[in-house]
């Protein structure tokens, strides 16, 4: 049994909007430790996934927005530890997962980090940089840790390939909306409708759609092709400029429209 | 000709001795791997497959023999340089790839993947620079291939190698200064994924080092080994027998492109040279192997200047081509095995060796290839009397804005 996945996939099952499901991300430590501790909280409510981004010193998959919230996250200090720590003690009433590069998780030791993830109360991890063919062991690690190791899709991949992808992706499968990096535009519509039921229609768990979702009219129309949408650069984009966090999300959502 | 005379075989042989595995699956040992965002998961397996296609091919094996000989100006001299090897205690030999088209080893690599980059089909080529010497190998081929060329760069690059970013925009590349990240190398390499993942279809990534996933390190290593082939035969044609032979480490290419024909002989030393900046006693150096540890970074797990919280640790080094906090996966193998050993100088130490080799040899080298002069020094110092090979992997004239600022830069 994985508890991470199951919390995972039931909060994503009854959505908060009562539409689509939506997954935030924010970088620890942006736009301060406590900024994003507070967004953090004041999110809570409003999405059914929490992302949480261990910010790394070459983020290989990320736009400029990313890149710049996670140089800042480093600069203000953060680590894993500390968001393990800091995380754990905000106890959200939503599942959270972390999104990291490879290197700072080996780093700090991948047993260690499974035990204390799951005992913090954690539950998952995406890793942009660990393809299928490298992650066999981490995913039975986190299986058994109870943890869910989220794997992405993209409109390139091959139909059997996305299909051992969803097989293998525990409590959602991250379908990675556009041929980029995140924070670029999204593919337009037709393919992408296409692409994310081609993706629905291998996966057992719920499809996510991520990467250039901006604004509300979008969430509608690729909502209606997938079982809930991710955003992250918007969002930090939002937050750069003092919108309230939880506001931009209701406003994605069109609860407040 | 055949391949396994031009390029060397695919295949996993015996002759190379069986720890010498080939990287079928991607791995060195315990290092390489391919951990890349999956969206460049299909575009490296379809290099993979191409590059397989090619160097089982006879065609591609005589092509780029002619390539190499008619514009890249090869077989390269071996020099005897008598005066050096006088002062040293040694007796001293230098492969001069310095003498090659654009000056240096880089364009061996480069005609040979723009090959495999034609016969994928690419429309756009892509690449990262350090020093700027693979910039303007990438953009010569380009512009003789007609291809469109985007070389992105540091911006601490850009402005300590001028003279290649002139060369390179007269090719007719589009030079990217890149300002995020550290501005160096690994934020050009960084930069150039990020470009590939937009558009991984048209474009092909010419990676310009022994480092990258599977299977860039093995391609380079690959087409790089006709420096080490060539030194072989000219070692055997004047009946020279070589205990020590040197190159200089950044990601690895020349290095690797020289060993690669020597490991299976175990009577002779294998040296790589790393950039010690500064000095061991400061964290200004780019010694991976030597003071790095296992991690992943560009996609291969290898040797990395890091944090303890896993964050990749800036470098320094005064030669643009090594200031670079990872190594290649090879590199990582040759060292856990014993097979070759890593040693380090400083920018100094380079530098005194870059003008005893213009004093007494009348070459300029590039102050990349200057850490291999110094570390052969180093290791003459320690035992006279042997003959040491050193790779000269380019000429320096891309530094002579560094040298006439007396040596420093970056400060
Ligand atoms: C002349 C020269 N030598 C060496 C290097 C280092 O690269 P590698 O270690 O891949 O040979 C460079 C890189 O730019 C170079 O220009």
């Amino acid at each position: 049994m994985n508890n991470g996945a199951e919390a995972i996939e039931r909060s994503l099952k009854s959505p908060v909007s009562g539409k689509v499901a939506v997954a935030a991300y924010l970088t620890a430590g942006f736009p301060t430790k406590e900024g994003f501790l507070t967004a953090a909280r004041q999110i809570a409510p409003s999405v059914d996934v929490l992302e949480v981004g261990v910010p790394f010193s070459d983020p290989m998959a990320d736009g400029p927005t990313i890149q710049r919230t996670s140089e800042i996250g480093l600069k203000n200090g953060v680590d894993l530890r500390w968001i393990l720590e800091s995380v754990g003690e905000l106890d959200l009433n939503v599942p959270v997962v972390l999104m990291s590069y490879l290197n700072p998780l080996l780093s700090f030791g991948l047993r260690r980090l499974l035990d204390i993830a799951a005992d913090k109360g954690i539950s998952g991890f995406i890793i942009p940089d660990i393809p299928l063919e490298e992650s066999e062991a981490i995913s039975r690690a986190c299986d058994k840790a109870g943890l869910a190791l989220i794997q992405l899709v993209t409109p390139t991949t091959p139909t059997d390939r996305m299909t051992s992808l969803c097989r293998a992706s525990k409590g959602f499968v991250y379908a990675v909306a556009t041929t980029g990096i995140t924070g670029g535009e999204s593919a337009s519509d037709e393919p992408l409708f296409e692409y994310l039921e081609a993706v629905k229609k291998v996966s057992d768990v719920p499809v996510l759609a991520g990467f250039g979702i901006r604004s509300a009219a979008q969430v509608d129309r690729v909502g209606a092709h997938a079982d809930g949408v991710i955003v992250g650069s918007a969002l930090l984009e939002a937050i750069e400029q003092g919108v309230a966090p939880d506001q931009f999300i209701s406003g994605l959502t069109g609860r407040n429209a | 000709m055949t391949i396994d005379d031009l390029i060397g075989p695919v295949q996993a042989s015996s002759h190379l001795g069986d720890y010498f595995e080939e990287p079928i699956d991607g791995w060195f040992g315990e290092f390489g791997g391919q951990f890349v965002p999956e969206l460049l998961i299909e575009p490296l397996k379809r290099i993979e497959k191409v590059a397989r296609e090619c160097f089982s091919d006879p065609t591609f094996a005589s092509e780029l023999e002619t390539e190499l000989h008619t514009w890249a100006g090869r077989p390269t001299a071996l020099t005897h340089a008598e005066r050096l090897g006088k002062r040293w205690g040694a007796d001293v030999w230098l492969k001069r790839e310095d003498l090659t088209h654009t000056g240096a080893h880089k364009i061996n690599n480069v005609a040979g993947q723009i090959k495999i980059a034609q016969r994928i089909g690419a429309r756009h080529i892509i690449a990262e620079t350090g020093a700027g010497q693979h910039g303007v190998a990438t953009a010569a081929a380009c512009a003789r291939a007609g291809l469109p060329c985007t070389v992105y760069m540091g911006e601490v690059d850009v402005e300590r190698q001028q003279p290649n970013v002139h060369r390179m925009k007269l090719f007719g590349a589009d030079v990217v200064a890149v300002s995020s990240g550290d501005r160096t190398l690994r934020s050009a390499i960084n930069e150039t994924l990020r470009h590939w993942a937009s558009d991984p279809v048209n474009t092909y990534y010419l990676l310009g080092s022994a480092v990258g996933p599977h299977p860039y390190p093995w391609i380079v290593r690959t087409i790089q080994s006709v420096i080490g082939r060539e030194t072989k035969s000219q070692l055997a044609e004047r009946s020279v027998a070589a205990d020590v032979v040197v190159a200089c480490v950044g990601g690895g290419s020349n290095a690797i492109g020289m060993f690669h024909q020597f490991v299976p002989d175990k009577n002779i030393r294998l040296v790589g040279v790393e950039a010690g900046g500064l000095g061991l006693d400061t964290d200004q150096h780019a010694v991976t192997i030597g003071t790095g540890r296992p991690g992943v970074l560009h996609g291969s797990l290898s040797m990395l200047l890091q944090t303890d919280a896993g964050q990749i640790r800036e470098t320094h080094s005064i030669s643009a081509g090594l200031d670079y906090p990872g190594v290649g996966p090879e590199h990582s193998m040759l060292s856990q095995t014993g097979r070759a050993s890593y040693m380090s100088v400083t920018d100094a130490e380079a530098l005194s060796a870059l003008k005893e080799c213009c004093e007494l040899e009348g070459i300029l080298p590039a102050l990349e290839s200057a850490h291999a002069l110094a570390g052969a020094r180093e290791i003459a110092r320690e035992q006279p009397g042997q003959t040491i090979v050193v790779c000269l992997s380019g000429r320096g004239d891309k530094d002579l804005s560094t040298l006439m600022s007396g040596g420093t830069d970056r400060e």
